[in-house]
């Protein structure tokens, strides 16, 4: 009985985080080519209704999805632009860009709100292996988009540690300076990670609109965004520990529902208003980070955090 | 074909803004802003609209988007509702996403500054600072939608009896578990206060008439808007043997969630909240602001306003139940033998013979077998609102804070 109710908490944990993965992932990267992102918000939110906009007016879910990753990444080029080649301040961009993004999708989504039928991604049981006990229902009984999510991590991971680009992307967030020195394109493959990263971000908002929580409803993040950069932080930038963060996030988001008629601690209001503070406490942390090189070496962050680089200059 | 065309448009739109964004001009020589128009008042980063000279100015101040598909979206058909009715005679504006406090105070003065003839503002957090501005401004008419302050003038508090319907819908839904064969119904409660828990009382009790041996589950979710967790909450019920699961918060997400799992929903709030579902939704509650909205302008243009009390009652024409309204079809989930139950019941409560103290008339437990309300005894306004110490009204005496038999015996308000 405490088994089951287990196993349904985890697998709904995995199906409700996944957003958040894909876009906490993303900021991984963005973070660790040394560029602070925080319009994931706002990304998610233009991707979450350009892919139901999008598969609505074609009929195709798929079409929606590949839409919403390309917004996505076109949204971060602004941020690429004004922090990396004019070097503006990465705080002050990234919340310009939540701005921007809440905002536009407010306006575009407004005819998507009494839109009930755009088609959304299917659910697919992995034939076998959903039939197993315990792990079946909790791993492979899911929608496509959540297995998207259990591969993504670990091949970021890999990336990230176990290959040539990785480890220059490490190095650029590192050390720039000697990226560079080592004839590495620091600007051009900050570039492309913070792209990168906003592509990932417009995936996790169309992950919400077309399986999550599929519908369009004017800021329906409700602050998954805020969450995932967050994990950035908890995760110490790494895709294995931002998947083991993002799926215990969804299982605490239902955890206290699950709980409800007991007797429990953690039916208390207080807890769950403080659980809805998390994130923005998490934003004002990483923040000093950035700030502060002291602290971010001592948690891991990546050295050249927050910090625009420049050649000649002497940088961290 | 409409929708197609939009969004090639919209994200035409997303390119240009970029576009223009990344060629932005440098700080320093940016073209001074063009002075030709005067500028409007801002308070706390709103623009606030202008009025139009000869007509009667309307401002709504809306405490979430009018795109969240349910409470400020049905309060927006409602402004829409009272344009169409009055015509030329009536100009409205609207502010939305305005934050609960002092911003709040701040935005409805300016509206009041700025010539608004009324000024209606829609969420409970709004309550005092439309009460200080309404002392203010005594010109201005003030109504306030969700709380219990008024002054004998210009400013009344607005509410309806959607208990009444809830009740209804709690009959739908217990109907339907018989008929399935089950015994459990949920609930989705936002937030431990008196007006969900008057709801989630008219619901259970409506359950009991047509499904005796029907319990009441219930998931305090302590938000009124969030997609995700709105889901889970459903599929929490679900998972614990709901047949239908009933939402008392914004989105089409619980209705969504019982119909993949091939059970049933009732949603909540506004009247297309079952679209999302048609064959698995079996009805939705919902306000119909318009006719009050349309009445209260009548009586300020006329000036017969005076601050007073509304609590209408389904009597009213402001308060629906899909598929049981007039031109409407119940929905194909419905079981047929309780359509007469709920259309009779219906059609005295739109007469007026049965109101919101009928139903709440003892003898009524609470969901630990305790009396709370005695054979023959009616709560009265004060008791359904849970009022204590509110000035110029009654203290309640069975206040709104107990749950009725028929929820989990365990179930507990939360503190």
């Amino acid at each position: 009985m405490e088994f089951a109710f287990l196993v349904t908490l985890l697998a709904a944990g995995i199906r409700s985080g996944t957003a958040i993965l894909f876009s906490t992932i993303g900021e991984i990267f963005a973070e660790r080519s040394g560029v602070l992102n925080l319009g994931i918000e706002g990304m998610m939110l233009m991707g979450a209704v350009t892919a139901y906009g999008i598969a609505f007016a074609t009929g195709n879910p798929w079409i929606g999805l590949g839409v919403a990753i390309l917004v996505g990444g076109v949204m971060a080029l602004l941020h690429a632009v004004v922090t990396i080649s004019l070097r503006a301040d990465q705080v002050v961009s990234g919340l310009a860009l939540t701005f921007l993004g809440s905002g536009l999708s407010a306006v575009l989504g407004a005819p998507l709100v009494e839109v009930r039928t755009a088609p959304r991604l299917p659910n697919f049981p992995i034939p076998v292996l959903a039939d197993l006990p315990i792990l079946g229902p909790i791993l492979f009984n899911h929608n496509v988009i959540v297995y998207a999510g259990l591969l993504a991590a670990p091949l970021a991971w890999w990336y990230i540690h176990r290959t040539r680009p990785g480890m220059e992307l490490r190095a650029i967030g590192e050390y720039p300076a000697a990226a560079d020195a080592l004839g590495i394109n620091v600007n051009l493959q900050r570039y492309a990670y913070v792209v990168f990263g906003g592509m990932m971000a417009g995936l996790g908002g169309a992950s919400l609109s077309l399986a999550i929580t599929p519908l369009w409803i004017e800021d329906m993040t409700a602050g998954q965004g805020w969450i995932a950069v967050g994990l950035v932080i908890f995760a110490s930038w790494d895709p294995l520990r931002a998947a083991l963060g993002s799926y215990l996030f969804g299982a605490i988001r239902r955890l206290p529902l699950d709980s409800q008629n007991l007797p429990f601690f953690l039916a208390n209001p207080q807890l769950g208003y403080f659980m809805n503070m998390l994130p923005y406490l998490f934003v004002i942390l990483l923040m000093l980070i950035s700030a502060r090189s002291e602290l971010r070496r001592r948690i891991g962050a990546p050295a050249a955090l927050g910090q625009p680089y420049v050649r000649e200059e002497r940088g961290v | 074909m409409r929708i197609q065309k939009w969004s090639a448009a919209g994200l035409l739109l997303i390119v240009a803004l970029l576009f223009a964004a990344c060629v932005a001009p440098q700080p320093g020589v940016q073209p001074a802003a063009p002075q030709a128009e005067a500028p409007a008042p801002a308070a706390g980063g709103v623009q606030i609209p202008e009025p139009v000279a000869d007509k009667f100015n309307v401002a709504f101040v809306y405490v979430g988007p009018i795109g969240d598909g349910g409470w400020t979206y049905a309060h927006n058909e409602g402004r829409l509702y009272l344009e169409e009715a009055l015509g030329d005679t009536v100009h409205t504006a609207y502010l939305e996403s305005v934050p609960e406090g002092a911003d709040a105070e701040r935005v409805i003065r300016n509206l009041a500054r700025a010539g608004f003839n009324a000024i209606f503002t829609t969420s409970f957090g709004f309550m005092d600072p439309t009460e200080a501005v309404a002392e203010e401004f005594p010109d201005v008419y003030f109504v306030h939608v969700s709380g219990f302050k008024r002054n004998d003038a210009n400013f009344s508090n607005l509410f309806g009896a959607m208990e009444n319907m809830k009740y209804l819908a709690g009959m739908i839904a217990g109907a339907r578990a018989q008929a399935d064969g089950g015994e459990r119904v949920g609930y989705i409660a936002p937030f431990p206060i008196p007006e969900v828990i008057r709801h989630l009382n008219a619901t259970t009790m409506g359950m009991r008439q047509t499904c005796p041996n029907c319990t009441m589950d219930v998931r305090w979710i302590f938000t009124w808007f969030d997609p995700d967790k709105e889901r889970q909450a459903a599929e929490s019920l679900l998972e614990a043997g709901a047949d239908v699961v009933i939402t008392g918060a914004d989105t089409t997400g619980p209705v969504q969630v019982a119909g993949e799992q091939g059970k049933w929903g009732i949603g909540y709030d506004s009247r297309n909240a079952c679209e999302v579902d048609t064959e698995h939704c079996l009805t939705v509650p919902y306000w119909e602001w318009g006719p009050e909205y349309v009445r209260l302008v009548e009586s300020m243009i006329d000036g017969t306003f005076v601050g007073e009390d509304i609590y209408f009652d389904v009597d009213s024409g402001s308060l629906g139940l899909l598929g049981f309204m007039e031109g409407q079809t119940p929905a194909p989930g419905v079981p047929a033998e309780v359509i007469p139950l709920v259309e009779d019941l219906l059609a005295k409560m739109l007469s007026g013979e049965v109101n919101r103290f009928s139903i709440f008339t003892g003898p009524i437990n609470d969901n630990k077998g305790n009396e709370i309300v005695p054979a023959g005894v009616s709560l009265t306004q004060s008791d359904l609102e849970g009022l204590q110490g509110i000035p110029g009204r009654e203290d309640c005496t069975i206040c709104m804070n107990w749950l009725v038999e028929g929820i989990v015996p365990d179930a507990e308000i939360p503190q």
